[in-house]
């Protein structure tokens, strides 16, 4: 079946539908990872948004659902080049195609993804709507112009708290759309984790004799959670051990004084170079922002930088064991997670 | 970290001669490391006996040392030149170890030199296999079981205790030399005592086999600070079992899902860090496709084949960055010259597919063992770039030039499905084809599977290949229909070969339906920042991004270069066409380049204005004319794969720039060149122009034997032989039609006499020779094969004007404008004309540097209109020097088992190595040193020669005997000796008995082997034996008496002492 994208700027790229039939509206950004296409649709970062992938051919090794970050695919729309009929993996349960399906979510193929993530780039993220059935252009860019994703950290926060058990320290996880691998690093750490939901009052975390607290990562613009910066805020000035990541970093930042800024167009992938001062070295991370902190107060110091733009990606809250990181921990970063342990007074192999 | 402030005078160490295992991969690294030095306002001192390479050039280094690649001539070039600093990372295995041994004798402190980059404890450590294992063990890294062994009882008891198959390696050997799997005590039997000799330090490993794993690799590249990023990932489509260069390679890996990926990423990296490497590395693993298991195959801590591919595959230059790393920066400090916005930091990400296949030398050595396995065959290779795998390899495929343009091969038709299954457990070159023809068949995905493990990713693409051929085959040809194979990567002229259509009107259709080829740019970034690289690949199906807009005020030319190496067409026409755009460039002309071959210099991205990763078909590349409208095409300097464009480009209507389309017709075609010879009465051998074998014969016998039989149009003497009798050209021609012959099949009379070479520029009214080249061996070797000197040592002024006549004559008649080679017969009776190419040849690199004539800057002056006269280096015969150079060939008869090694018409040598010196005994005698011939100087001398020789081996002998040679002869040969008062000893021949001469060569008695071949390709003859046991040995076997004696003149030159060194940016 035919599918259309119509992208707000009034381009029109035409290709096959795959997964789901359904029209969506969605602010389409890319991604230039040539793996990750399971965990980066489940990533709750990825909330409403639609996916370009520039590697040209994906599914190649299927779908393990034990791979998700999440419960559930959260990103709107997956747009790729080719979806590879040819799929092997000894760990695959079912292929790409039917991993949209079973959640519902559409997407097309036969796009020349180069092409769409160059017009993204040149002319910043755009909004989106994808369709197989006929539209009248005027009236999709109408409603594209008035397109705005809103309240994205609610949607996907979780309902109720969750515990898991761990002989360690006892840390607190605000869920602003929190990945299984961030829950995962800290659990081998042998952390003792309480997952809140994002609406929790700061009060009701502090309750918990907490040694320490993650602001997760998320979703959206974190200039619209007023009240969960509020409830960042209350946490930070307790003198608990606390790390930010990605959007929980930029919920730190405006909570202190700090501003964010709308990127052009964001990071989205797997290779962005992190050089840490202190140890002067380069770390490459992955990324999922459209966001970032332009304007440090004089509360935090920068502790690394994006070699790039030289875009911040790590603050150090000075005169408290507060951190935070733009970057999405990895294998190679998964020293902070150690050096958050450390933070709580606890081993680094609890 | 800023650069090192004590790092002022750099000494580069190149790989030495192109052999099988280090091909032009190390020029591309060691130019753009020189380039880099020279930027950094460094001094940069290269040494490498290689003069066919680009890095010899007096414009990339400052002082060149063309001289053979020991410690002796590293050490005379270190006092001579006083460099602060060694760069040993970028010379393949040969620059590597030549600076661990010298950094093992303590030499390098006492001149205070230091070496740059990755540590000598580094290099030792990812070397030694033992010292490897621990390093891997500390980190928590899975190797594979194994044990180094210096005995063969140890090796083998360690066998049975780990159970076979079990494959050997010997420790520090390049390209696999002299490993192999043994799947029982015979096998390892027969491998482990050659591996054990081969290796530099005499041992050898034996470990568990792993067959059947995924093979992976990564690119790594660290700095001093310890930041470290992967350059690429790599997955072989061949598991482990086939060397990593036989196998066809895509970049990035396709079947790891992101766990296993990252696990192995990780492990790259910790990898990199627990060595402490300080600049590119390489790192393969075997994955086992059930689960997470892995191991660590091997770490090169160096720049090598696979970062070539790398950084082709990514656009990443990996030995610029790692030279600058090697000088104390680091990786956030080095701008990416591609993006010109991001650092070095920022790890690579492409948005297209890669493809490398081999270029095997199968089609040349017909008799060669084909089986693919630890041990390195192939040559070269090709590089594709595609948005979809089944177009990255349709493309790599007709980039092979084995006039194969998909993957059903009419040989495999007749095959019966039983037939196909076995086939499918040969693991060979043909592999390929062989599973596409069965699934052609219906012979199921898993059933292949079990038999090749073969991904079932790799698998199913090939299938989606094969099942549109199928679907085309139907006969309906829709536009759907038709940009669907356009996207697989299908070439009109097959679309239109399955459909029943003539490829123009596949093209027509195309054209009507808009199914055009779009061009994107490799930025390695997938597109995330705007890149300013002019690197592009085509795709369809897409938005094009290269305009085809040409420079302002300027003219555009296409440079079409010369694909894979191979036997007969090697880097040289690499340094041609990449002269050939700098001159271009110099001139002031827009310059855009069209190759295939990741390993060279012309493929990176800041050689042309330009440059089209593409297949040299005409199609791919007339489909670069439509967009890009070039003012003209220059084919002269690219080998038979460029001047076999020359008729589709005039078709296209493209000037082809220099010497017409016409004229090289002239030059080809039998009987319209001999209408040239005839006019200006210029003698050649006598000879016919046939098609079938009755004519062969029928000419042959015309003419008399002994003759000469080859096809036209053909580079290396490809399939050419001297044929004695009937059924020798009956035996000839079955092999020559063995491929699709266009073009006819000569046959010419056999003239014994010494051989010449010329290469000349010609501007249409005047000609300059820059020097005449005599070959060493008469006439029967190929030129490319024989020893080859400059200036002539023992041919007469007479027949130096003779041939400086005949030449210019010649060029005048084909109207030449740029090069033209000739070689020449000097017989007692005159001179005759071989063979005439009006083109760019083999010996161009190395005359340019020994005359300092830049030959290709002058033609391509002459090409655009300059004149001669007006370009201060004269006309007619340029003088001779007053020293003397010899190119030596060098062959990788090591690495092919079945090839006969013995000289003759078809060209077998892989590379060369340049001897230059004040006396021609030192040059040869440097030149033999820088081949890798231990040069014996007295011992065992073997002789064994045909009826035909006996007469002269006789003189030669006593010369051996005079030096304390001991001689000893087989049979007839012997009695002739002894007759003639050479005092030799009988060795029994192969059917007389216990011991005989095999187990004379083998028993280590044999210093020396002087064998001349009977006639025919017949391998059962002893003759094959003999000089195959030699080769194994790695006892040198001389098969031509001129290099006998060359040889011998060069025992009395080792015996008589001291050798220098010649700077030739001094000459």
């Amino acid at each position: 079946m035919k599918a259309y994208l119509i992208l707000e700027d009034g381009s029109v790229y035409e290709g096959k539908s795959i997964g789901a039939v359904r029209d969506c509206t969605c602010e389409i950004v890319f991604n230039t990872s040539t793996v990750g296409y399971v965990e980066t649709l489940s990533d709750p970062s990825y909330y409403g948004q639609g996916v370009v992938l520039t590697y040209p051919i994906i599914g190649s090794y299927g779908v393990n659902l034990s791979d998700m970050e999440s419960e559930r695919i959260w990103a709107k729309c997956l747009i790729v080049r080719e979806l590879s009929e040819a799929a092997s993996n000894f760990r695959m349960e079912i292929t790409l195609s039917d991993y949209l399906c079973r959640y519902g979510v559409t997407g097309i193929e036969g796009i020349d993804t180069r092409a769409l993530a160059r017009k993204l780039r040149d002319k910043g993220s755009m909004a989106g709507f994808v369709t197989t059935s006929y539209f009248e252009l005027d009236e999709v860019l109408g409603k594209l112009k008035e397109y705005k994703s809103k309240n994205a950290v609610k949607a996907v926060t979780s309902v109720s708290p969750r515990h898991i058990e761990g002989d360690g320290k006892k840390v607190a996880v605000l869920d602003c759309g929190v990945k299984n691998s961030v829950l995962d690093k800290l659990s081998e750490r042998g952390l003792d984790i309480t997952v809140y939901p994002a609406v929790t009052s700061a009060e009701e975390i502090l309750s918990g004799n907490i040694d320490g607290i993650i602001i997760s990562n998320g979703p959206g613009n974190p200039e619209e959670n007023a009240e969960l910066i509020e409830t960042v805020k209350k946490l930070y000035e307790k003198d608990i051990p606390m790390m930010g990541l990605e959007l929980g970093h930029e919920l730190l930042a405006l909570a202190t004084e700090s501003a964010t800024v709308k990127m052009e167009r964001g990071h989205r992938g797997s290779n962005y170079p992190v050089k840490f001062i202190e140890k002067n070295k380069v770390y490459i991370t992955s990324q999922n922002h459209g966001y970032v902190v332009d304007k440090v107060s004089d509360k935090a110091e920068v502790i690394c930088y994006n070699i790039n733009d030289s875009s911040v990606e790590g603050l150090r809250y000075k005169g408290k064991n507060v951190v935070s990181y733009q970057f999405a921990p990895g294998a190679e970063t998964s020293f902070i997670f150690d050096e958050f342990v450390s933070m709580m007074g606890g081993s680094e192999n609890a | 970290m800023p650069k090192k402030a004590d790092v002022k005078k750099v000494l580069v160490i190149g790989s030495g001669p192109i052999i099988i295992g280090q091909a032009a991969e190390f020029d591309y690294a060691g130019t753009q490391a020189c380039r880099t030095l020279k930027e950094e306002g460094m001094e940069v001192v290269l040494m490498n006996s290689n003069p066919a390479t680009i890095m010899t050039d007096k414009d990339i280094a400052d002082k060149v040392y063309i001289e053979p690649l020991t410690i002796e001539t590293l050490k005379k070039v270190i006092i001579k030149e006083r460099p602060d600093s060694i760069l040993p990372t970028l010379g393949g295995q040969t620059g590597l170890n030549l600076a661990m041994e010298i950094a093992e004798t303590g030499f390098l402190e006492e001149y205070g030199v230091k070496l740059l980059g990755t540590t000598p404890e580094t290099i030792r450590m990812a070397e030694d296999r033992q010292g490897f294992k621990d390093a891997m063990e500390d980190i928590g890294q899975p190797c594979i079981a194994s044990k180094v062994v210096e005995t063969y009882a140890d090796g083998l008891a360690f066998a049975y205790e780990i159970g076979f198959p079990v494959i050997i390696r010997p420790a520090y050997t390049l390209g696999g030399t002299g490993g192999g799997i043994a799947n029982n005590e015979e096998e390892f039997a027969q491998i482990a005592p050659h591996g054990i000799r081969l290796s530099r330090v005499g041992q050898i490993l034996v470990e568990k086999c792993i067959a059947g794993w995924k093979e992976i690799e990564f690119e790594a590249m660290r700095d001093s600070s310890g930041s470290a990023i992967t350059i690429c990932s790599m997955e072989n489509l061949d598991p482990v079992g086939v060397h990593t260069g036989d196998s066809i390679v895509v970049a990035p890996a396709q079947t790891l899902a992101t766990k296993e990926f990252n696990m192995l990423r990780e492990a790259a990296l910790k990898i990199i860090n627990k060595l402490g490497v300080e600049g590119g590395c390489n790192i393969q693993f075997a994955l086992e496709p059930n689960s997470f298991e892995y191991a660590v195959i091997e770490v090169n801590p160096r720049l090598s084949r696979s970062s070539a591919l790398a950084s082709k595959a990514t656009g990443y230059p990996i030995a610029k960055v790692a030279t600058r790393i090697a000088m104390g920066y680091t990786l956030d400090e080095i701008k990416n010259a591609v993006t010109g916005k991001t650092y070095a930091g920022f790890e690579p990400t492409i948005d297209y597919i890669v493809a490398k296949f081999p270029k095997w030398p199968f089609d040349k050595f017909v008799t060669a063992e084909r089986k693919l396995g630890t041990q390195m065959k192939a040559t070269g290779e090709v590089m594709s770039i595609g948005t979809c795998f089944e177009s990255a390899l349709l493309k790599a495929v007709r980039s092979l030039e084995l006039n194969l343009f998909a993957l059903d091969l009419p040989q495999y038709q007749s095959f019966s499905k039983e037939m196909l299954y076995e086939e499918l457990k040969k693991i060979d070159d043909m592999r390929l084809f062989v599973v596409a023809q069965a699934l052609l068949r219906g012979i199921t995905i898993d059933e292949i599977y079990d038999i090749t493990k073969i991904d079932r990713w790799f698998l199913t693409k090939i299938k989606s290949i094969v099942d549109l051929g199928v679907e085309l085959k139907k006969g309906n040809l829709t536009p759907e229909l038709l940009e669907k194979a356009k996207i697989y990567g299908y070439p009109d002229k097959v679309i239109g070969e399955y459909v029943g259509m003539d490829a123009k009107a596949v093209k027509e259709m195309r054209k009507a339906n808009s199914i055009m080829p779009a061009y994107k740019m490799v930025d390695t970034c997938a597109a995330e920042f705007e890149a300013i690289t002019p690197y592009y690949y085509s795709c369809y199906g897409s938005e094009n991004e290269s305009t085809g807009e040409t420079q302002e005020g300027k003219k555009k030319i296409m440079v079409l270069g010369s694909g894979p190496i191979r036997i007969g067409q090697g880097i040289e026409f690499d340094y041609c066409s990449v002269h050939c755009v700098w001159a271009l460039k110099s001139l002031g002309y827009e310059t855009i380049i069209v190759n295939n071959n990741p390993e060279t210099v012309s493929t990176d991205f800041d050689i042309a204005d330009k440059l089209y990763f593409e297949p040299l078909t005409p199609e791919d590349v007339e489909n670069i004319v439509d967009l890009e409208q070039p003012y003209g095409a220059i084919v002269q300097f690219g080998g038979q794969t460029a001047i076999k464009l020359t008729k589709a480009l005039k078709e296209m209507g493209v000037k082809i720039l220099g010497t017409k389309a016409e004229d090289v017709d002239r030059a080809e075609d039998r009987e319209l060149f001999d209408e040239i010879l005839e006019a200006h009465n210029i003698p050649r051998p006598a000879g016919r122009t046939v098609f079938t074998c009755e004519e062969a014969i029928a000419a042959a016998n015309e003419i008399g034997y002994p003759v000469l039989v080859r096809p036209s149009y053909v580079l290396g003497g490809q399939g050419m032989e001297i044929a004695y009798n009937d059924r020798d050209i009956t035996v000839y021609m079955e092999i020559i039609n063995r491929s699709v012959q266009e073009h006819p099949i000569l046959v010419d009379k056999y003239v014994i006499g010494k051989e010449v070479e010329v290469d000349a520029v010609c501007d249409g009214e005047n000609i300059l020779i820059p020097g005449i080249m005599e070959h060493v061996e008469r006439t029967g070797v190929h030129s490319g094969d024989s020893i080859s000197v400059y200036p002539t040592q023992t041919i007469s002024q007479k027949d130096i004007d003779t041939i400086i006549d005949y030449t210019e004559k010649l060029a005048k008649a084909l109207n030449v404008v740029g090069l033209i080679n000739i070689q020449f017969i000097v017989a007692p009776d005159g001179v005759y004309i071989i063979e005439v190419n009006p083109r760019s040849s083999r010996t161009v690199p190395y005359i340019s540097k020994v005359t300092n004539v830049p030959i290709v800057k002058l033609a391509v002056r002459a090409m655009m209109g300059e004149k001669l006269l007006d370009m201060g280096y004269g006309i007619g015969l340029n003088p001779a020097a007053d020293y003397v150079a010899v190119k030596m060939p060098v062959f990788s008869f090591e690495k092919l088992h079945d090839v006969d090694t013995s000289l003759g018409p078809e060209m077998k040598s892989t590379g060369e190595v340049l001897g230059i010196a004040p006396t021609f005994h030192e040059a040869l005698y440097k030149s033999f040193v820088g081949s890798n011939m231990k040069i014996p100087t007295e011992g065992n001398l073997l002789i064994t020669v045909r009826d035909t020789d006996k007469e002269e081996v006789c003189t030669l002998a006593r010369e051996f005997e005079k030096h304390g040679f001991r001689i000893y002869a087989t049979g007839g040969t012997c009695q002739y000796l002894i007759e003639n008062g050479v005092n030799a000893k009988k060795v029994n021949k192969i059917a007389e008995g216990a011991p005989d001469i095999l187990d004379f060569i083998s028993g280590g008695g044999c210093d020396l082997v002087i064998n001349t071949p009977t006639r025919g390709r017949q391998h059962n003859r002893d003759g094959f034996k003999i000089r195959r046991t030699s080769v194994e040995r790695s006892i040198p076997c001389l098969t031509s008496l001129d290099t006998a004696k060359a040889l011998l003149a060069s025992i009395e030159q080792k015996t008589a002492g001291e050798v220098g060194i010649v700077d030739i940016s001094t000459l």
